[in-house]
């Protein structure tokens, strides 16, 4: 059989695939809130550094693996692995390239039809008139699956959009970069004007002293003794490292198209910019300078999270009234979707790489079977949300496996594949001649971060493993617990209010508030509220009564309970499970090689 | 805002923008590699491939 081989249709639709890659929904949600829990405008500095010693060395570490495995046909990253060491058990770690794509794309998809649902619902106008409380439990609606139909139309829209587009090849994707992010570049540039103009114009007689350039102050002010503080270093290599896309494989997939003597230095560090541009000039402007310029700087800091995309942005637009309301949620639920759409694409490429080389899979066999994975792996993130399911994929595919992945892969290209053919690789073909610190700092300085970003998780892995961040841990039980009131699970709660099937609780709490004299966070304490629901048609009651003192992990109703922690550990199961099932297949791709005299060194 | 933030706002914005630029600038005046490259949809280089 003959096949066309599969290129690149220009260079600039390669650094915006690319680019379309790296830039995500985090680019605009993460980073600020990153930034603002970590020393404001300081946290820039160890951002930049790390963004230099390891996204960087990094960026070029991967591109150019992709291009020498694709010298060989290798379009994912078992046999590009496998290409690069004579040990066998290479391509198994390369499983890793396929395997985080294919999961994450099971929820990722899922948050992205989010992104068109929204769209819809801000030129129907769904918000207008709606409380930010409305807007908030609309969301938990949604999510809840309160509205199935519209939930699952929007979700199989989605996966059927990915799958087309995939189904065109590499033509496919470079358009719709190409499409979409100029697209996401001008709505973002629209909506960081309105951020950095907004001033007090926002204020209500709610939210009297909201003002957007406070929170571009909280955000942009140097603490400067937090760049003694290494959980800020860590922080900021976190961030350097999931905004890059970096341990994915989708990198060394793209480039595995490249040919022998196309660059890959300036290709990498254009790419990796272009990201950098949309997180700290955009990703900066728009979400926290335009909810502190609605709701004021001391509720930005209590409430500073991811669900501000869909749950309090819609509020915030529809202040502007009208069109504007309309035009500000289609740029920015549009901007998040080409943010979304562009990663996506990128992570059905390495499954339909895998499958054309080892197997011969047509464009279009390769598209719709990785459409038929997403949603069969992805159905139990709809179905079971807030039984926590998406987290553990987010937590296992989407952090944990990356940063694996990208820490062997380094060792790999570093120390066994040798820095010496390494640099010689990076090199080879480049249109910029790159300082030879780099050669050292992907030697030692990258490995070094990369391995103290996961030497610092793995405590983390152990608390998700034994569920410690619940206190009901049994998968079924006849008594319900109650959680921790606050993060350190010392604080006791006092019943406030009581029903046979509903509990309040008053605790103190602590919150965060800015001070705009000294230009610091300060602590207060509050009065905070907690509230338990539980269905009566599962015989489950509350057995506290008012006045009741109650401490984490003391029962508080009885009944017949379903924990969160057997949904949980279904989602971990079907993870291994998937991960199997690419090994198996890589095995089974690795025989075929042997038999037909094609199996590497 | 304050001096200190638009300081630190300005020059690390200015920088990233900069160097985006430049990277990009000089991705597209660089001239094109001497074929064979990938970049061109006009490769009709055809590999083999075992049934």
């Amino acid at each position: 059989m003959t096949a066309k081989v599969e290129s690149w249709g220009s260079r600039v639709g390669l650094i915006l695939a690319m680019a379309g890659n790296a830039v995500g929904l985090g680019n605009f949600l993460r980073f600020p809130v990153q930034a603002v829990q970590n020393g404001g405008g300081a946290f820039i500095i160890p951002y930049l550094v790390c963004f230099l010693l390891m996204g960087i060395p990094l960026l070029f570490v991967e591109w150019s693996m992709g291009r020498f495995g694709g010298k060989s046909g290798h379009h994912s990253t078992p046999f590009i692995l496998d290409s690069m060491d004579k040990r066998k058990f290479w391509k198994y770690i390369g499983v890793f390239g396929i395997f985080t794509n294919l999961a994450v794309a099971a929820y990722y998809c899922y948050l992205e039809s989010w992104t068109l649902s929204w769209v819809w619902h801000s030129i129907s106008r769904t918000f207008a008139g709606q409380s930010q409380e409305e807007v908030a439990g609309f969301f938990n609606s949604y999510v809840g699956l309160e509205m199935p139909v519209e939930t699952i139309f929007f979700w199989i829209l989605c996966l059927l959009l990915n799958t087309w587009i995939l189904s065109k090849g590499l033509g496919g994707i470079e358009k719709v970069a190409k499409i979409g992010m100029p697209l996401l570049i001008l709505f973002g540039v629209i909506l960081a004007v309105r951020g950095v103009t907004l001033g007090t114009s926002g204020a209500s007689d709610v939210f009297p002293n909201a003002n957007a350039w406070d929170g571009l102050n909280f955000l942009w002010t140097p603490q400067f003794d937090s760049l003694a503080n290494p959980k800020v270093w860590l922080a900021a290599a976190g961030q350097i490292f999931f905004t890059l896309s970096v341990g994915m494989g989708t990198i060394h997939c793209y480039a595995a198209y490249l040919k022998e003597r196309d660059d890959v230095a300036l290709n990498a560090v254009s790419a990796g910019f272009m990201n950098e541009f949309v997180e700290v000039v955009l990703g900066s402007l728009i979400v926290i300078p335009i909810a502190a310029g609605y709701l004021g700087l001391d509720w930005v800091i209590q409430n500073a999270g991811f669900g501000m995309a869909f749950q309090t942005m819609p509020y915030l637009f529809e202040q502007w009234g009208g069109v504007l309301a309309i035009l500000a949620g289609v740029f920015w639920f549009g901007l998040l979707f080409f943010a979304g759409i562009t990663s996506s694409l990128a992570m059905g490429t390495p499954w339909m790489g895998f499958m054309s080389d080892e197997f011969g899979w047509s464009k279009n066999k390769g598209a719709w079977s990785f459409g038929a994975l997403a949603l069969i792996m992805g159905l139990p993130t709809v179905i079971f949300y807030n039984q926590g399911v998406f987290d553990q994929y987010d937590y296992w595919a989407g952090t944990v496996s990356l940063v694996v992945f990208a820490f062997l892969e380094t060792v790999l290209f570093s120390y066994i594949f040798g820095i010496n053919r390494g640099w010689e690789e990076i090199n080879k073909g480049a249109d910029i001649k790159l300082p030879k610190f780099f050669k050292y700092v992907i030697l030692i300085i990258t490995p070094l971060l990369l391995g103290a970003v996961l030497v610092t998780s793995i405590p983390d892995w152990a608390n998700q493993i034994q569920n410690n961040d619940t206190r009901n841990k049994e998968w079924f039980a006849d008594n319900y617990f109650a959680e921790n009131f606050e993060g350190s699970g010392k604080m006791s709660g006092k019943v406030v209010e009581v029903k046979s099937d509903y509990v309040k609780f008053e605790f103190e709490n602590e919150r965060k508030k800015f001070d705009k004299v000294s230009n610091q966070v300060l602590v207060e304490k509050f009065n905070d509220t907690k509230e338990y629901k539980f269905d009566a048609n599962l015989n489950q009651e509350v057995i506290v009564k008012v006045g009741d003192v109650i401490k984490p992990g003391d029962a508080i109703a009885k009944g017949d309970f379903t924990n969160n922690t057997l949904y949980k550990f279904i989602g971990r199961m079907l993870l291994l499970t998937l991960f199997v099932f690419i090994s198996v297949i890589v095995y089974v791709a690795y025989k075929k090689r042997v038999k037909e005299g094609r199996a590497t060194l | 805002m304050n001096s200190a933030a638009l300081v630190t706002m300005v020059l690390a914005q200015g920088i990233v923008i900069a160097l985006t630029l430049y990277f990009f600038y000089k991705v597209l005046t660089t001239p094109p590699t001497q074929e064979p490259d990938s970049f061109s949809e006009n490769d009709e280089e055809t590999i083999r491939k075992n049934d």
